[in-house]
């Protein structure tokens, strides 16, 4: 097998390699299975969010406001089921989470879809509004007691063990609702004409128009299902960290879209791959997880990440004009 | 007619109180070419749009194989067989050329699922079917333009196609391109299927259409078979007036060398290129795509760094590689795509014109704002920019005073020397022939220009010494007056 080198997807494969391989030799402990349970539980709800961010960078947009729906959506369901359904079962929360984000992802596409505004500009627009919302009219205090439906889903474990040194390890079920998510929209995206669709719009939307492709409906679908999963990311979290804090989740959105930048999606639309996103999630958490194992202080995550997006964004353009240089 | 595919009646559209379609009635029958001809703004864009469906007719009738037709939307259009091939091809960059061409006839059958083992063998028969052989797992993007318009052609005929229209398809091709798509719509003629072939390059027109149909200013103006029409009737149709070619005035022998170009190199662009440029002198350089002639004319302004080589200008070394420095030294270039390359579309006529000349009005820093924006309108009305406001975005110009809106911005720095890349590259008959004008009395001035174009009659009709490029080697020094339009043809293809 040949490796495309200018593509982000082996140049991220090759960083984590790398960076395992750092940690591993200043660190022993490292290579556990306590470390791969830390990776995948800290990329489930990243990893449902870079999967909506994916979906809309191909179709040509940019979406900042999931990180809201997720507060939104899992601070009113707590609430709800609290105050008037208890008794609900776990399923039903999610599938009323992802009702909920159904509901505030189609406002972005009404804006977007509908009236032809700027991506950007509506989702910051509503990131803003579905916070402020929620923060004044519905509530600012933690619900630390969760619907009963809510704590039997946040127990759920699919591994659990102990490690040598007599600490535990344990993964969450929640980690098949995110391969289940990646699994859907690779099928979405790849074997569905919906999905071609998409990708056709990222690429050209006057094109699109012209051999007469719904623009509108497609967008509206992307907006919708991106709240769909943004909801359901947000029950996730606040099921796995036990208590539903109104002011969690948003702030996120930024690393999530440079993870999937990082994998090789393009602002401008049209391109990206579920791999690469995977890995640029892969690549943010376990640097997120593990500085700290290497000696380097927290607070200088934010500028390893920084410095992840510049290279790996950036090599591959300048490849790529290097490329069209010499062709030239 | 029972076997007319296509007929309009009467077809009108105004555009906010501006008519650009006026009354406008004919036919096209199955297996018909039909040219379209008319300048810029002459309404041939609209009644393409009516007739994709893009656009609705404010009157008048159109009727599909004798069928009149409702109100038309982009659907019902395709779905009666018309297929537009628009300039800018709108294929998807990102797509594979399998994907692309088989994307509409998936969509038309209502596929829900993908199914590409059906889209591939599709792209394979359409592709088989206009004899080309292209990648079928390539990206768009990365094809040349005259494979990228194959590719669109395919797409149109991969679903149901009876009317296929293309919109200035020869406008980015090269001579030999031309024939290969000249051929293909033999074919596709032979083959039943009718084609609306909109062009303003006449020689094309009337050797592959068998009816003409001139539009000025909305109106019909002519209509009848090709071989009633030559190239200066049709170009008398289109501009009302007679444009008669200029041949350039002869040189005059004690014309100074102006720009010396010795053993300019560049690995896999040009090879050891050199050449005079004397004063007054127009220089036509010309060869196919991938000849090195744009390369060239990118390294004389120092887009592109050679390897290595000498420039000068009146004895003077030009740093080479650096544009700034090519500037200062009195070299000006206009790019081919006076859109990406040239200009601010957004901005205003004037500040695209005054641009260049910030250093020349900087008083320690401060800007003359009066002084910079006066001599900007004055080059305006030199270079008889037609502009109703000259505080306008450039983007509300046609294409030939875009054209002019770069050269005033060029000429306001008093260049020496002007490369011009294809100066008139989709710009109608009326302002290509002004444009020639504009170069001949720059010449006459005692500048050296140079230009660089595959327009044959262009290059004729304006330059003094033809170079022609070949694999990135000058092959040949041709004085203009002694070579026909033909004998160029087969130099620079052979």
């Amino acid at each position: 097998m040949t490796i495309d080198w200018s593509r982000n997807e082996a140049l991220v494969a090759l960083v984590i390699i790398a960076f395992c391989a750092l940690a591993a030799a200043s660190d022993p402990g490292f290579l556990s299975i306590a470390t791969l349970t830390d990776l995948l539980r800290g990329g489930i709800v990243l990893g449902i969010f870079a999967v909506g961010a994916l979906i809309v960078l191909i179709s040509g947009g940019i979406d900042v406001s999931f990180t809201a729906i997720a507060a939104f959506t899992m601070y009113v369901t707590a609430m709800v089921l609290n105050a008037a359904m208890p008794w609900l079962p776990w399923w039903a929360a999610l599938v009323m989470g992802m009702g909920i984000g159904a509901c505030l992802g189609s406002i972005n596409g009404v804006l977007i879809a509908v009236m032809g505004l700027p991506t950007l500009i509506v989702t910051l627009g509503t990131l803003s509004m579905f916070r402020g919302f929620m923060l004044t009219f519905i509530g600012q205090k933690q619900i630390t007691t969760l619907p009963p439906g809510m704590r039997e889903f946040g127990r759920m474990m699919i591994v659990r063990g102990e490690n040598a040194d007599g600490s535990f390890y344990s993964l969450h079920a929640a980690f098949l609702v995110t391969v289940l998510a990646i699994v859907l929209t690779w099928a979405i995206l790849h074997r569905t004409m919906l999905g071609r669709q998409i990708f056709a719009i990222g690429g050209s939307v006057e094109s699109a128009r012209r051999i007469g492709i719904n623009v509108r409906g497609v967008q509206f679908f992307v907006y919708v299902y991106v709240g769909v999963l943004a909801g359901l990311a947000g029950i996730i979290h606040s099921s796995m960290a036990r208590v539903a804090n109104p002011f969690d989740l948003v702030g996120l959105e930024l690393s999530v879209i440079a993870a999937v930048v990082l994998g090789g999606a393009r602002l401008a639309g049209g391109h990206g791959t579920l791999t690469g996103t995977v890995l640029g999630v892969t690549l943010i958490v376990l640097v997120r997880n593990s500085l700290i194992v290497l000696g380097i202080p927290a607070t200088w995550q934010s500028v390893a990440i920084g410095v992840l997006i510049l290279i790996g964004t950036g090599l591959p353009a300048w490849q790529a004009k290097r490329a069209a240089a010499r062709a030239a | 007619m029972l076997n007319d595919l296509v007929t309009l009646d009467g077809v009108t559209k105004t555009y906010s109180g501006i008519t650009a379609l006026d009354g406008v009635g004919f036919s096209i029958a199955a297996g018909e070419a039909v040219c379209l001809a008319g300048e810029n703004g002459s309404g041939k864009s609209t009644l393409i749009k009516i007739l994709a469906g893009v656009e609705q007719p404010d009157r008048g009738e159109i009727a599909f194989s004798g069928q009149r037709q409702g109100l038309l939307n982009p659907r019902l259009s395709a779905a009666a067989g018309i297929k537009v091939i628009f300039q800018d091809f709108s294929l998807f960059p990102n797509l594979t050329v399998a994907e692309n061409i088989a994307f509409s006839a998936e969509l038309g059958i209502g596929a829900k699922l993908v199914r590409r083992a059906r889209m591939q063998d599709l792209a394979r028969r359409t592709l088989e079917r206009i004899g080309v052989d292209i990648p079928l797992h390539a990206a768009v993007e990365t094809l040349p333009v005259a494979h990228k318009q194959l590719v669109a052609i395919c797409r149109a005929l991969a679903t149901e196609a009876k009317l296929i229209i293309m919109d200035e398809p020869t406008a980015a091709l090269t001579e030999r391109e031309v024939r290969v798509l000249l051929d293909i719509i033999r074919r596709l003629t032979a083959d039943g299927v009718a084609v609306l072939f909109v062009s303003h390059k006449l020689a094309e027109v009337l050797e592959v259409c068998q009816k003409v149909i001139v539009l000025r200013n909305g109106q019909k103006v002519a209509e009848g078979p090709a071989h009633d029409f030559d190239a200066a009737s049709l170009t008398r149709h289109m501009t009302g007036h007679d444009v008669a070619p200029r041949p350039p005035a002869p040189l005059p022998a004690t014309a100074p060398t102006l720009l010396r170009v010795e053993g300019l190199h560049k690995t896999g662009a040009f090879d050891d290129v050199s050449f005079n440029l004397r004063a007054g002198e127009v220089l036509g350089v010309s060869g196919l795509l991938g000849s090195g002639r744009t390369a060239l004319a990118k390294a004389l302004f120092g887009l592109l760094a050679p390897d290595r080589g000498r420039i000068t200008l009146d004895g003077r070394n030009v740093v080479l590689g650096n544009p700034l420095a090519a500037a200062e030294a009195g070299i000006g270039y206009v790019p081919e795509d006076r859109l990406t390359e040239g200009l601010f579309l957004t901005q205003s006529i004037l500040q695209n014109i005054a641009i260049g000349r910030l250093d020349a009005h900087g008083r320690s820093g401060i800007l003359d704002l009066g002084g910079l924006m006066d001599e900007a309108r004055d080059w305006l009305k030199r270079l008889s920019v037609k502009a109703a406001n000259p505080d306008a975005p450039v983007r509300s110009l046609s294409g030939g005073n875009q054209q002019r809106v770069v050269l005033a911005r060029w000429m306001a720095r008093s260049p020496r020397v002007l490369v011009l890349n294809g100066p008139s590259v989709g710009v109608d008959v009326g302002s290509k022939a002004e444009i020639h004008g504009i170069i001949a009395d720059l010449a006459a001035q005692g500048l050296g220009i140079i230009v660089i174009s595959d327009d044959l009659p262009e290059l004729l009709s304006t330059c003094q010494r033809i170079l022609v490029m070949k694999a990135g080697k000058l092959v040949e020094d041709i004085p203009a007056g002694q070579v026909t339009e033909t004998d160029l043809a087969h130099r620079l293809a052979s």
